[in-house]
């Protein structure tokens, strides 16, 4: 039985999910596919006894109910495993990334510490070969999953009884900014999402959800993770870097298992289109889609273009692209456009959204007619509204700031009683820009200075932080901010750095070491690193560097080269 | 074709499309991914490039950051196939 709103009373925490039920025990719980490996099937029992074990194992080591475990493992089948193990035993999970390759491990070391320190971190599950890595840098135990399964046994007597209001699980955005805010979700919250979504949705127990996406972030982690396994819906899984470097593997995915459901970020429109080589993708048949769900970052018309020009072959068809505007905050889901239908196009004149701060309808072959895509509307139990700068609520087709109010939302930032969610109305304020038209919802931008860069938030702050201790470059004198590329279908990271030199070979090791000390500290790429003489950086009055002022000068200067 | 032809293309093409950044030199044995010049997402490029520059299909296995972060480990991999 799927949950929606008129089921929603069967269920009163996550520990009611399908996954956990004793129906159907060997149905498939979820796939885990690989570029290199072959397919690995979990069965319902299987996922219900590995999760069982990490549950009994995390009792015998001493972590209580309402303690909170972060996993940060690299393997799936482990992370989500131990992810429902402390939720049966009544601790609070949450997903971290692990350290890669290319990621220093100092940093990793210091961040894993300042999460502990400030979010009061009970226990870290981790992969084997990262325990001695992070064990001496920590004041909670480390674990390795091998290592802590040797405390499990087979009675998991479990005296905790979990309750609708109690915290769930945390979602942590990326960056140093990001560990430091908690999004805190009720089980209540969590179910309320999922009831709604599949309304939204139309979800049935014929879908199945294909998804790449990292667990750490709330699309992954909702999306593609706890809607099919409360949900009782097949799922196939695959490493986000496997995925990264083989776009393929996904649409291959869904002609294997005939799948239905998937949610991408818009980037990975464009990655898709432009890379998948037409050896892996002919024969191909993704016509079982019932959606391409594109979320998490703005959406742009000319990608799902794209995607429908590449794919067509392969039977894509534009009433397969949904869109969804989602946010951690709301556990996932805010709108959601209508399955089987394209979503809306508006065509709006750009002057008067800059000008008038309105989005005013004009033909789409006018000089400055400009595609808004629509992210649908509200799923039940959530209501938005557009608010101007003073507070006031705006008619349809006027441009202000998203608001939210909603029965899943965060219960509050995990530790972190100074900051408050929330206005005395019970308002959540998003940050982002956008208008309603015939109660349909368009974004067109933020009104803070977050880049998203493939989906990932990246806050300006964090890089321009990590660009201080760069040596030629003058502390404070660097500026991070994002440039939209059409290519891409993202926006891209842009550095500024005042240097004194202008020799060459200096230069180029400057520029070398902003792009390194970026990529080992945040998994992030900076595509253009620009250097520049003093006195070129714009400041404010007082004195900090403006970062839209500087966006606007480079783009006039070195933009489209 | 030589090794030194492909060299230049891959140069040419990572540094002018994926960098965007046509004045920058790669090292032979720079860490391309690693050291943050493109990112992972951008092997896939460079598996759509090498096979219409090339005529060559690398498969999945063999594109990944460990075995093609530098451009001779690339060059090496690409000349291996050219017929």
């Amino acid at each position: 039985m799927i949950l929606t709103p008129s089921t929603r009373e069967h269920m009163t925490t996550l520990l009611d999910a399908a996954i956990l039920s004793d129906d159907a025990p060997d149905q498939i719980a979820f796939q885990l596919i690989a570029s290199d490996a072959p397919a690995l099937t979990v069965t319902r029992r299987g996922f219900f006894d590995s999760s069982r074990r990490y549950a009994s194992a995390l009792m015998a080591v001493g972590v209580r109910p309402r303690d909170l475990v972060v996993i940060a493992h690299a393997d799936l089948v482990e992370s989500v495993a131990a992810f429902w193990g402390a939720l049966i035993m009544g601790a609070i999970p949450s997903m971290l990334p692990t350290l890669t390759e290319k990621l220093d491990p100092a940093i990793y070391q210091r961040h894993m510490a300042e999460l502990v320190r400030l979010s009061n971190v009970r226990a870290i599950i981790t992969d084997q070969a990262h325990v001695s890595m992070l064990a001496h840098y920590l004041v909670c135990p480390v674990y390795g999953s091998d290592s802590l399964l040797t405390h499990a046994s087979a009675i998991c007597d479990v005296s905790h009884v979990a309750s609708a209001q109690e915290i769930a699980f945390l979602q942590h955005s990326s960056g140093t900014t990001g560990l430091q805010k908690g999004v805190a979700l009720s089980h209540e919250a969590v179910l309320n999402q999922l009831a709604s979504y599949a309304e939204a949705l139309s979800l049935d127990d014929q879908d199945v959800i294909v998804s790449w996406l990292p667990l750490y972030h709330d699309m992954g982690l909702i999306a593609g993770f706890i809607q099919p396994l409360v949900q009782g819906i097949p799922l196939v899984l695959m490493s986000p870097f496997d995925w990264v470097a083989h776009p393929a593997l996904l649409l291959r995915a869904i002609h294997d298992h005939h799948a239905t459901l998937c949610w991408l970020p818009n980037f990975a429109y464009n990655h898709m289109a432009g890379r998948v080589r037409a050896h892996d993708s002919d024969g191909l048949d993704l016509s079982s889609m019932r959606a391409f769900v594109n979320c998490s970052e703005p959406v742009r018309h000319d990608s799902h273009h794209k995607f429908i020009e590449r794919f067509a072959p392969n039977g894509v068809r534009a009433n397969q692209l949904a869109v969804s505007y989602a946010m951690a905050e709301n556990t996932f889901a805010v709108t959601q456009t209508r399955t089987g239908e394209a979503p809306t196009i508006d065509w709006v004149d750009q002057q008067a959204i800059q000008t008038d701060l309105q989005a005013i309808s004009i033909p789409s072959n006018t000089l400055t007619a400009m595609p808004q895509v629509s992210c649908g509307r509200v799923i039940a139990n959530t209501t938005i509204k557009i608010v101007d700068l003073a507070g006031h609520t705006l008619p349809e087709r006027h441009i202000g700031e998203i608001f939210v109010k909603s029965d899943c939302m965060l219960a509050g930032y995990y530790h972190r009683p100074d900051l408050q969610p929330f206005d005395a109305d019970g308002w959540y304020a998003t940050g982002d820009k956008g208008y309603l038209a015939d109660g349909e919802l368009y974004v067109i931008g933020r009104s803070k200075d977050l880049i998203i860069n493939a989906g990932k938030n990246v806050y300006p702050s964090d890089i321009e932080a990590a660009l201080a201790d760069i040596d030629g470059v003058h502390p404070g004198r660097a500026v991070v901010f994002g440039i939209a590329d059409e290519r891409e279908g993202t926006e891209l990271i842009a550095v500024v750095a005042e240097v004194d030199t202008d020799d060459a070979a200096v230069r180029k090791r400057i520029n070398q070491t902003i792009r390194g000390t970026i990529a080992r500290r945040s998994e992030i790429t900076v595509t253009f690193v620009t250097l520049v003489e003093k006195g070129w950086l714009i400041k404010t009055s007082s004195g900090k560097i403006a970062r839209g002022a500087n966006r606007d000068k480079w783009r006039e200067q070195f933009g489209e080269r | 074709m030589n090794a030194d032809t492909v060299r230049a293309a891959l140069h040419d093409f990572i540094t002018r499309d994926l960098m965007r950044d046509p004045s920058y030199t790669i090292e032979p044995d720079e860490g391309i991914i690693t050291g943050g010049l493109i990112d992972s997402f951008s092997l896939a490029q460079i598996g759509v490039f090498v096979e219409e520059k090339f005529g060559i299909y690398i498969p999945d296995p063999d594109l990944t950051v460990t075995k093609m972060n530098t451009l001779d480990a690339m060059v090496a991999r690409v000349v291996r196939d050219v017929k």
